[in-house]
């Protein structure tokens, strides 16, 4: 909410009609979400400091935002160098930013040494994602990180801080940088991305952007999409539990990604599931905890299956999926050969009787060890598929990975990790209670000691449930 | 004059040609909403009751809507020519699905008067060739509607006739809906007249020397299950004292399968004479022919089974599907005699029997014999109380509506059981069997499955509360994912309103409102609980793990569970909760609770300190965070400005407002802070308990709430410093000087810091004009709302727009989750099944995921 610009360049004064801000006021300006002050502590011959403070009107921003979630109320934006700040940028040093410069054109276009500080700059990414931004453009950079809070020392430090950037460098492209990549740091919330988005930058990034070694990344952030308005029902009930629970969906697939990505482990998985139910001969498949419809994409492609359920405990996965598949537009063939529902394996379920297979893949382990018996009898015990295909993942192979902490899980939320000795006792006493034979598959690449990252269980109904 | 009788539930189908007068008869004898007519549908479906061309859509909807109107149990007319068989097929169908007399009134006029009608009426131009044809295809089916299934068929040949028929409708012989009981309801007596006048006397009947004479205890009746007769040693006295009772109308008595081969014997029809049908009749060969003549008339006028009490109580003796109660057919009657049989036999030659009380979904309680069994048990509202006394086990008697069991042992065993009956004798199973069958809940009882319907939860506070689908849909996710056991999920706490936004223009809460909401609802006496910054939490404890297993079926999971307002597990570490509820059980143990309660389980609400406990993630992400960049910005801002005022005086305006904008903040700090500390141990912990919700036998909501601070701080006898104490006073609301001094009470708390104030009526539930009150108003302090409002809410011109709050959404969500959550309790306390336990307890869940403005 704070943007401080300075000069040695004498006159420093000159930094005023830079501005278009005269150094004798404090000035006010009405914006759509509050106001802004822009004044000078200092404006003398040798030293100049402008000083741009917004004043955001946090109940109005509620209001505006039209949303639930408690984390509405108590928010960081009115306080935050955020977005906000890039829009203050573009109104109130609107001709500073664009170069123009009435009574002095040349200065404006003359590279002048310059000191800008930020404060309350979140940055996701920390130091080194604003030394990544800021030093390719030939910035000289001063960070302070915040702590979340001295009485906690142990709650460790918050993603704010106070960024200080020198360069001898035109106003109207020091501006440009901070319009561009302050958002970019925030990379949350952006209250002002419009259609027109896309021109805005390319116009922005002008002769630096396309450089730029991280212009993939600016470019993505710069243009998330707005956060959808519907906040879903979920991040209301679990508020307390996770302050973004539709975050906390899209982190899944990614966290557990990061740690995988070396081996494309996913996509190999994927593979041998689809290899197995092709084999087992199987029509009607059902994918239980399809989540967002990876597999199913693949599944669509088999024309050996003929009907295609999947099913999810997560109505915001199911809408992903959903658009994934592009189920809408889908020829009507297509589109009846697949179906989506959302549903639970800790109840008991008729409509996922009667399949040839189920794929349940990477998805036990996350149920809390007490609830599998529910799981067990749910699937094996009352929908009963034919063929069973199950993935979960090797812990013993965990150790190959360095980027995991020992002891740890590949994933937040899942509740445990078996190794191969765990599964299969596991598995055989499934055998034993429901009536199946079972075989086993490594997945991906096999270790001599440890086995392979995944494991596989084939499950086959023989009919006779103890 | 003809009288036409049908039964009071029917689907009456008209048969005649057009023209014949069908719809002015049905007009003149039955309701607009019963008569289902062809043409109606034709118009409904095309705009023109003429078009012979929808005829197929207009039986499609007429066809669906006889199917519910017959589901609903309601008495269906078809009014339409009906003349072919084909047209009528489905209609029997339908009849057929839904275990309903089909009934047919015949129209038979000339074809002149038929063709006469038709010719005066502008819209119905169709050649005499029709009218022909319609009259043959009638009297070609006057001979076969008995072979289609109709059981009553009248038929009306003259213009006389008709104008002079009058309708009866018939009562259905199993409607005893207005006798209300007391019954006593007795099994499978099978000869045993000793046992069975023992019985009586226990149950308080007295039995003449000779057994004729039974007089029951008063307005008590006796309901026998059937098969009274068969292996036992006494078959005909126990016919004469049951046939005695039904005479007098001090009995009810239902048909076994036995008694009706007992009578198809008797009137000399060739049944096998196995299964103790022998000792029958030879018991009854030394009675008179009289005798047995009276035996078969009345073994069979017996009806096939009861519906007593209002629709409340089913009496079958073997077993009655909720779909069939009720309803007068064919395969009711079977279902009644035989039970759900596979068809197959086992390898002792008995008929495998499909267990329907698995499925049963009913709302009534259903009382059965038929299959002998240890001990009767309860199985989702339906109980077997057939003993085998023949068998050496012993005639059981229930008692309703108490619900109780009588039973005496049987003196002998009369009989040898084909299949053991009493398996592997004290091999009794770890769980009884409707805690084996709450294994698993079935997606059904929580959740319509087209995902747009809603289902609705009656409870005693509130009939109808609706669950809409979306927020069904919140709720699996969160309880497939999240909820611990839902064995021990048997209370969800309801959410809670504050009070009135005060009208001192400083404060947002202050407890006026809460005393004059309770002063105007008329409640003179309130409570005020300190409210305690922390978690809810709700602890399920039992003295031990055979209590945890014989109440709420679960093993090898600890003496109970402590769990947050979702339902989720409080601690992630489990040694950690099993050594609290340890604790716990100690605490209640030293303070007697055990005893007091005469329980071995207790569920409590309680709040659980610090907040840091559970919400550490939110407070690290959302209010440190929020508290470090605003106190850093404000803090630079403000220096800034500082200097700006030494050059320019103007700036003083702006730095005034963000030197006090940084102070608000400074408080905000401040006022998490207090809700934080670190926990290294259990000791860290504290436990607030403030409702001793449920205990066995009882659900606590008939106690004041001075009654449950005092339970609560009964625990704290022991000393235990796990358990904090609540403050509470109690304030008379008619009383300024009582008032007052809540509400200096509430003011010297939240002044150091404190959340707050509950302020609850004396007694758990009130009634007020309109239905319950708010059980509970929270009165918030004003710091503490700093983190709900956000660091600056009180600043004026944040406070202006902050006073239009609507509390309106959020009172009808606390009513309707507190409603169910004693439901939930009641429930369980009443021994329900699961899946009624669950349906609540999600119920609340799925309420919570409602759009509320989450800060109120």
């Amino acid at each position: 909410m704070l943007l401080t610009l300075s000069t040695t360049y004498t006159p420093a004064t000159d930094l005023g009609y830079l501005l278009h801000k005269n150094p004798a006021k404090v000035q006010t300006f009405d914006l759509g979400f509050g106001q802004a002050h822009v004044f000078y502590p200092r404006a003398d011959e040798h030293g100049c400091i402008a000083t741009l403070l917004l004043d955001i009107d946090a109940v109005g921003l509620v209001r505006r935002e039209n949303s639930m979630g408690l984390e509405q109320y108590v928010n960081d934006r009115p306080y935050a160098s955020s977005s906000f700040l890039s829009v203050a940028i573009a109104q109130v040093y609107g001709s500073a930013l664009s170069g123009k410069c009435k009574d002095r054109p040349e200065l404006a276009a003359t590279a002048i040494p310059l000191e800008a500080t930020v404060v309350g700059l979140p940055a996701q990414g920390g130091e080194k994602l604003l030394r990544d931004l800021f030093e390719p453009l030939g910035y000289a950079i001063e960070v302070e990180r915040y702590s979340l809070d001295e009485a906690f020392p142990t709650w460790g430090e918050s993603r704010y801080y106070t960024l200080t950037l020198r360069h001898t460098i035109r106003l109207s492209e020091l501006l440009v940088h901070l319009y561009v990549l302050i958002p970019v740091l925030d990379n949350d919330k952006h209250y002002f991305v419009a259609e027109d988005e896309v021109e805005k930058l390319l116009r922005r990034g002008e002769g630096w952007l396309a450089n730029h070694p991280a212009k993939l990344l600016i470019t993505q952030r710069y243009l998330k999409n707005q956060r959808s308005l519907m906040q879903s029902a979920l991040s209301r009930l679990v508020a307390e539990d996770t302050p973004d629970a539709d975050d906390a969906v899209a982190k899944k697939d990614q966290e557990e990604s990061v740690v995988e990505e070396k081996i494309d482990l996913h996509s190999q998985r994927l593979g041998a599931v689809i290899a197995a139910l092709k084999a087992s001969g199987a029509r009607r498949v059902v994918d239980l905890g399809c989540g967002e419809g990876k597999l199913l994409t693949r599944m669509l492609r088999e024309p050996q299956f003929g009907d295609i359920l999947g099913m999810d405990v997560s109505h915001r996965s199911l809408q992903i999926a959903a658009e994934r598949l592009r189920l809408e537009q889908l020829s009507t063939p297509k589109r009846e050969q697949i179906q989506l529902i959302q549903g639970s394996l800790m109840y008991l379920d008729p409509r996922l009787q009667g399949y040839d297979a189920a794929a349940i893949v990477e998805v036990i382990e996350h149920l809390d060890p007490p609830r599998l018996s529910a799981f067990e009898r749910a699937i094996f015990g009352y929908a009963c598929p034919t063929h069973v295909v199950l993935t979960t993942p090797n812990r013993e192979y965990n150790v190959k990975w360095e980027s995991l902490p020992a002891g740890q899980f590949r994933h937040k939320d899942h509740r445990f990790e078996w190794t191969r000795a765990e599964f299969q006792a596991w598995a055989e006493s499934i055998c034993a209670r429901f009536g199946y034979n079972v075989r086993y598959l490594p997945v991906g690449t096999e270790d001599a000691l440890v086995g392979a990252p995944s494991q596989m269980a084939i499950f086959t109904c023989t009919g006779d449930a103890a | 004059m003809t009288t036409i009788h049908i039964p009071e539930v029917a689907l009456v189908v008209l048969i005649g040609a057009s023209g014949s007068g069908k719809s002015t008869f049905a007009r003149q004898h039955f309701s607009a909403f019963e008569i289902l007519s062809s043409d109606y549908y034709r118009g409904v479906v095309s705009d023109d009751e003429n078009s012979q061309s929808v005829s197929g859509d207009a039986f499609d909807v007429l066809h669906l809507i006889a199917a519910k109107r017959l589901k609903n149990m309601r008495l269906t007319v078809i009014d339409a020519t009906n003349v072919q068989k084909e047209s009528r097929t489905q209609l029997m169908r339908i009849a057929r699905e839904y275990y309903v007399m089909p009934v047919a009134i015949v129209i038979d006029l000339p074809d002149s008067v038929c063709i006469e009608r038709n010719r005066q009426r502008p819209d119905r131009q169709f050649g005499a060739h029709v009218i022909h044809r319609q009259r043959r295809d009638l009297k070609a089916s006057l001979h076969t509607l008995e072979r289609e299934g109709f059981r009553h068929i009248h038929v009306l040949r003259s213009e006389e006739e008709i104008a002079k028929a009058m309708l009866v409708r018939d009562r259905l012989w199993n409607n005893k809906r207005d006798e209300k009981g007391p019954f006593d309801i007795i099994g499978d007596v099978h000869g045993c007249y000793d046992e069975l006048v023992a019985l009586l006397l226990r149950l308080g009947y007295t039995v003449d020397p000779d057994g004729h004479d039974v007089t029951p205890p008063e307005n008590r009746r006796a309901v026998f299950l059937g098969d009274l007769v068969d292996r036992g040693p006494k078959t005909p006295q126990v016919l004469k004292l049951v046939m005695g009772m039904v005479a007098a109308g001090s009995a009810f008595c239902i048909p076994g399968n036995h008694d009706v081969k007992l009578m198809k014997a008797l009137r000399g029809r060739n049944v096998n004479i196995t299964h103790g049908l022998e000792q029958s009749l030879v018991q009854l060969e030394v009675e008179t022919p009289e005798f047995r003549e009276q035996v078969a008339a009345f073994i069979d006028g017996l009806i096939s089974h009861y519906v007593f009490d209002d629709g409340n109580l089913v009496v079958a003796h073997a077993g009655m599907k909720e779909s069939m109660a009720g309803r007068a057919a064919g395969a009711v009657r079977e279902f009644a005699l035989f039970g759900d049989t596979t068809g197959e036999t086992d390898e002792f030659g008995l008929p495998v029997r499909y267990n329907w009380a698995q499925d049963y979904r009913g709302t009534a309680t259903v009382v059965y014999g038929h299959t002998p069994i240890p001990e009767p048990e309860w199985l989702n509202r339906t109980i077997n109380i057939d003993t085998g006394c023949v068998f050496g086990g012993a005639l059981t008697a229930l008692r309703y509506p108490e619900r109780e069991l009588v039973n005496v042992p049987a003196l002998q065993m009369y009989a040898e059981p084909k299949r053991q009956f009493l398996p592997e004798a004290q091999q009794a199973p770890r769980l009884n069997a409707q805690q084996q069958l709450d294994d698993m809940l079935d997606i059904t009882d929580v959740m319509t499955l087209d995902g747009i319907g809603k289902r609705l939860i009656d409870t005693r506070l509130q009939r109808g509360i609706q669950i809409r689908a979306e927020n069904a849909a919140a709720a699996l996710e969160v309880m497939s994912r999240f909820a611990v056991n839902p064995k021990w999920l048997v209370y969800l706490p309801p959410t809670m309103s504050p009070v009135a936004t005060s009208t001192l223009p400083d404060l947002l809460e202050h407890p006026s409102q809460a005393f004059e909401y309770y002063r105007t609802e008329g409640v003179p006496r309130v409570i005020c609980e300190e409210k305690h910054m922390g978690s809810r939490a709700v602890v399920v404890l039992c003295k031990d793990e055979t209590a945890a297993q014989a109440r709420f079926g679960i093993t090898d999971e600890g003496i109970g569970v402590i769990y947050t307002r979702t339902g989720r597990r409080f601690f992630a570490d489990p040694a950690l909760e099993v050594v609290f509820l340890a604790r716990l059980r100690d605490a209640a143990t030293t303070a007697k609770l055990w005893d007091d309660l005469n329980t071995d389980w207790l569920v409590l609400d309680c709040e659980l300190m610090p907040w840091s406990a559970k919400a550490q993630e939110l407070l690290q992400t959302q209010y440190a965070a929020v508290g470090t960049v605003a106190s850093h910005a404000l803090t630079h801002a403000a220096d800034l400005l500082r200097a700006t005022q030494t050059r320019l005086p103007e700036a003083a305006a702006v730095l005034e407002r963000y030197q006090m904008r940084s102070a608000k903040v400074t408080d905000y700090i401040a006022a998490y802070r207090r809700y934080c500390w670190e926990v290294m141990s259990l000791d860290d912990l504290r436990l607030a308990p403030f409702h001793v919700l449920a205990s066995e036998g009882s659900v606590h909501v008939d106690k004041p709430h001075t009654w449950h601070m005092e339970q609560a701080n009964k625990l704290r006898t022991g000393g235990d410093p796990l358990l904090q104490a609540t403050q509470c006073q109690i304030v008379d609301v008619t009383d300024d000087s009582s008032i007052q001094e809540g509400t200096t009470w509430w003011l010297n708390m939240t002044e150091k810091g404190g959340e707050g104030m509950v302020v609850k009526p004396l007694d758990f539930i009130v009634r007020g004009k309109r239905g319950i009150l708010q059980p509970a108003l929270k009165v918030r302090g004003r710091e503490y709302l700093r983190i709900i409002y956000g660091p600056e809410y009180d600043i004026p011109d944040q406070m202006a727009q902050l006073r239009s709050r609507g509390l309106g959404a959020k009172r009808a969500l606390a009513y309707r989750e507190f409603a169910l959550g004693i439901e939930a309790l009641e429930r369980f306390v009443r021994r329900e099944p699961l899946r009624r336990v669950h349906e609540c307890v999600f119920g609340v869940l799925a309420l919570e995921s409602e759009p509320v403005d989450p800060r109120l």
